[in-house]
């Protein structure tokens, strides 16, 4: 049998990526979930006042998302490093790049795009005005690629390592906060009654340069850690 | 060329000239620094609107420059060392992180200190200030990473995929007062035009950015050499060092 073509490759992958997910359904809600309760704290911590939550809901939700794909990204080569499907991938003769891509696509498609989908629910629970939602699920949609892009920088560098889980996210916060900045601040615009494109452009740009450049990362980091 | 090259990955070389460096260096960089700081702290006139207080920008702003200049070096360390595998690299870009760490660490702390008399208060999150606090962020991470790693060849070049991804946001540190008008003033010494500091107090503080620069390299360097003898702590070189011969 023949090498199948890189596009084949590319979609298979992707394809048993989305398989795994939806065959583990209680994995893949446990973002959704996670995010629903920590939405739900913060007006107990902060009292229920509808101004004051409305003033935070903005840089709540987008706090709360980063942290949902954060969670999930250490998930996201763990499995295949540990049965050795991840070695097949790098000997495979199609560019590691592409097949990396496809992971992160995946990654982005179960957490990333479904909470974006879903945050106008938690919006209204924080009283996050109406006019702001289109913003905030298109800040969300362009922010969270960036967020599986840097988040499997980080997952790829900690697979190997025992004590990931607390390792990465150490690492990948502070190359979070430019997303954070700007996706929160989208919401904020929409707010006040601001042009919102500006900071989807720029949120755009940031995920153009993650599809560039993240991939190659991963892929050094994915080498390092299986010769590790 | 190629011969200086050869040299410059076997430890042994690196660790007599780094030795030799730092034979002079170290003096000179001590009495640079003796020299700014007196200079900065005795012989310039005070600010006329914030007196003595200013005085700490010979402290503050040479280590966040440093600071900066210092996540350039690892990160260009790092990339030697995962393009040419130089072994010496790899050890530079260790060196580095726990000393940039503690130049942005110095500078955050003399701007709290400083922000306390003349902002009425020791933080604000405002744009610079954040970012970097962000750079300590990104010290420390390669720091951790190393250590988390119990193999250390594989930690050298996880830390320099780390190091080189960070240097996305060392150019958005660099320029966010520019950028976002900020609470924080915008640089006040200028390569090119006029300068916005009086020359009585340039001077000093461009004697103690290069007193900085040269600390830097020195603390680069021993910490460099303390990791050759870790690393190298079963080869014949340096066991003849540790029995007292050269």
């Amino acid at each position: 049998m023949s090498a199948p073509s890189t596009t084949r490759f590319c979609l298979r992958l992707l394809r048993r990526q989305l398989v795994l997910a939806v065959r583990r359904p209680a994995e893949m809600g446990n973002p959704l979930l996670f995010f629903a309760m920590v939405v739900a704290l913060f007006p107990l911590g902060l009292g229920p006042a509808p101004e004051a939550l409305a003033g935070f809901a903005p840089g709540v939700l987008w706090i709360v998302a980063l942290l949902a794909s954060l969670l999930t990204s250490d998930n996201v080569f763990r499995g295949d490093f540990d049965d050795g499907s991840l070695e097949q991938l790098l000997l495979a003769p199609q560019p590691l790049y592409l097949g990396v891509l496809a992971y992160i696509g995946a990654h982005w498609l179960v957490s990333g795009l479904l909470l974006s989908l879903v945050s106008p629910l938690f919006a209204l629970m924080l009283n996050l005005p109406a006019a702001a939602i289109p913003a905030l699920v298109c800040s969300l949609l362009l922010g969270s690629a960036v967020l599986s892009l840097v988040g499997c920088i980080g997952a790829s560098l900690t697979v190997g390592l025992r004590r990931g889980g607390m390792l990465i996210s150490l690492l990948v916060l502070p190359l979070y906060v430019p997303v954070l900045i700007f996706g929160s601040a989208a919401v904020q615009a929409a707010v006040d009654g601001l042009p919102v494109a500006p900071y989807l452009a720029i949120l755009g740009a940031m995920v153009s340069l993650g599809i560039a450049l993240a991939p190659l990362a991963v892929a050094a980091g994915l080498r390092i850690s299986i010769d590790a | 060329m190629w011969s200086f090259l050869h040299k410059l990955g076997s430890p042994p070389w690196l660790y007599a000239i780094s030795g030799s460096i730092l034979r002079w260096l170290l003096p000179l960089t001590l009495l640079a620094l003796a020299a700014g700081v007196v200079w900065g702290l005795l012989f310039t006139p005070p600010d006329f609107r914030q007196g003595n207080s200013y005085r700490i920008i010979y402290i503050h702003v040479p280590a966040a420059v440093v600071a900066l200049a210092g996540y350039y070096v690892m990160a260009t360390a790092g990339a030697i060392s995962l393009i040419w595998r130089m072994k010496m690299a790899d050890v530079a870009m260790k060196a580095a992180a726990p000393v940039g760490a503690a130049l942005t660490f110095a500078a955050l702390f003399t701007g709290a200190v400083w922000g306390k008399p003349t902002w009425g208060t020791y933080w604000v999150w405002d744009a610079r200030i954040t970012s970097m606090l962000l750079l300590l962020f990104l010290y420390l991470g390669v720091v951790v990473l190393y250590e988390a790693y119990e193999n250390k060849e594989a930690a050298g070049k996880a830390c320099a995929v780390l190091s080189l991804v960070g240097t996305v946001n060392i150019p958005i540190i660099y320029k966010s007062v520019d950028w976002w008008y900020s609470l924080h003033q915008p640089a006040s010494i200028k390569f090119t035009g006029d300068s916005t500091i009086d020359p009585s107090m340039l001077y000093p503080l461009l004697l103690m950015i290069c007193a900085f620069y040269a600390l830097f390299t020195c603390c680069l360097l021993l910490n460099m050499r303390a990791e050759l003898l870790q690393r190298e702590a079963r080869t014949g070189w340096v066991r003849k060092l540790a029995r007292g011969g050269e």
